[in-house]
């Protein structure tokens, strides 16, 4: 009862899942095409930093920012925004050093899952809370940053593998969390964001790869956004009163 | 080891929205944000229609996910149960506020008041603006009360706003870990539940919804 959307995170939120996971995933097709060129890189870094930017609008008190850093122990904010700091850090060592590349691969890997992890700790929403939430965001994170490699050339066979495990982690989800909500987005990830890439990736990849991220984003906007209902209050026992 | 607990008896609890008011004085919240609620319920379907009032709040729980989530360590548990925000380091991410399972956590990005100025009892400073806040189980009256020697739930100069408000005696506070305590005697001669418990929260808000069998 009372269950009611929450309000807090908008859209400024949902960008860094949006943005956050699509740059990560392309540091991460980057390191496995083992590419030789630093726009992907670039961009990746560029997509992070912009997601995290729109998160930094988002909160009440800005220029208290670097307390985000406070408590590793617990947060995985906390781990996100440290992860963030290794995935720029190694992110640009890969312009000047080829060894650093998978290293940012990899640090892109654990801020995608410290995104994934921010939903699952948010005990209150039940569409977050899922244990499906996790692979539903790193493979739509890969997918998405298979999806931008495509414009760069980038092996189709990682992107066919990658929109494949997107579409799985979402029908797993969807079997776990019933919400109407993620319907109309998730029809589109499975139809648009699936079917038709795989259609089109041999012939018109680039066209393939932004449908494959802009299913990715809209899908995990509305999860943010539209999806995330609280709980709400519930009574096990209703009072006795009088007589009985 | 004290452990402060909120007792609501469902059964007592008329919906007069009492406490809220005194909350709010006491507490000085901005408009929209009401750090203790009376929830009205409706069970059932006409003729078979049952009504219950749910006081809600923050729960203070023993393992409190919004502790857990918050990337600033601004939120903390106290030895004694209570879970507080430290205004000075919280960012305000809201974080806390979509962990929570029980919609207890606010925040403001404007300064408003009521009745346009600031009342005498409201704080015109800016330290509650673009940070979480939520009910701190009127931690002032019972640190300011129990170091006079002052027992929190007995005294009313110790006990907080909205227990010393309740016009049926629905609400009661007190430390569960003290068997002779007031909560501990209504929690040992009613059956009782805690919202949620599902969630290995643990909250410390016991409601009592019938005598003991």
């Amino acid at each position: 009862m009372m269950s009611r959307l929450q309000r807090s995170w908008d859209a400024r939120a949902a960008l860094n899942f949006m943005l956050g996971g699509a740059g990560s995933g392309l540091l991460v097709m980057a390191a496995l095409t083992g590419t030789a060129e630093s726009w992907p890189v670039a961009l990746a870094l560029a997509l992070i930093a912009a997601g995290l930017g729109a998160v930094w609008l988002e909160i009440g008190r800005k220029l208290r920012a670097v307390h985000v850093f406070f408590n590793p122990f617990t947060s995985w904010m906390t781990r996100e925004s440290l992860a963030a700091v290794v995935v720029f850090g190694f992110g640009i060592g890969s312009f000047f050093f080829t060894w650093a590349l998978p290293l940012a691969a990899l640090s892109g890997m654990a801020f995608l899952y410290c995104q994934a992890r921010i939903l699952r700790a948010a005990k209150g929403i039940p569409a977050w809370r899922a244990p499906e939430v996790v692979p539903l965001i790193l493979f739509t994170g890969l997918a998405e940053g298979a999806g931008l490699g495509l414009f760069f050339g980038m092996e189709p066979m990682i992107f066919i593998v990658a929109v494949l495990a997107r579409a799985l982690a979402w029908h797993r989800y969807r079997v776990a969390v019933k919400s109407p909500a993620m319907e109309p987005p998730g029809k589109a990830l499975a139809w648009i964001g699936t079917a038709l890439p795989l259609a089109l990736v041999l012939l018109v990849a680039p066209a393939a790869g932004f449908l494959a991220l802009a299913t990715g984003w809209w899908l995990k906007l509305a999860l943010v956004t539209r999806a995330s209902f609280n709980q709400g209050f519930s009574l096990p026992r209703l009072p006795v009163r009088g007589t009985r | 080891m004290t452990r402060w607990a909120m007792v609501a008896d469902l059964r007592r609890c008329v919906g007069c929205q009492t406490c809220t008011a005194a909350c709010k004085q006491a507490n000085a919240t901005p408009p929209g944000v009401q750090w203790r609620r009376v929830i009205d319920l409706e069970v059932g379907e006409y003729p078979q229609v049952k009504r219950a009032f749910v006081p809600v709040g923050c729960m203070h729980c023993d393992d409190p996910p919004c502790m857990h989530v918050c990337p600033t360590t601004a939120t903390r548990k106290r030895a004694d149960g209570i879970v507080t925000i430290d205004y000075d380091l919280c960012i305000g991410c809201s974080y806390c506020a979509v962990a929570c399972p029980y919609q207890a956590r606010f925040k403001v990005d404007r300064q408003e008041f009521a009745f346009k100025a600031a009342m005498p009892n409201e704080d015109r400073s800016d330290k509650r603006i673009g940070v979480a806040t939520k009910c701190t189980f009127c931690v002032d009256r019972i640190d300011a009360g129990t170091a006079q020697g002052l027992r929190p739930g007995v005294d009313p100069e110790a006990t907080p706003a909205c227990v010393n408000s309740c016009i049926a005696k629905a609400l009661h506070f007190g430390d569960v870990e003290d068997p002779e305590s007031n909560v501990s005697a209504l929690l040992a001669e009613n059956q009782f539940f805690r919202m949620h418990e599902e969630l290995g929260t643990g909250p410390r808000f016991y409601y009592l919804w019938d005598k003991a069998p």
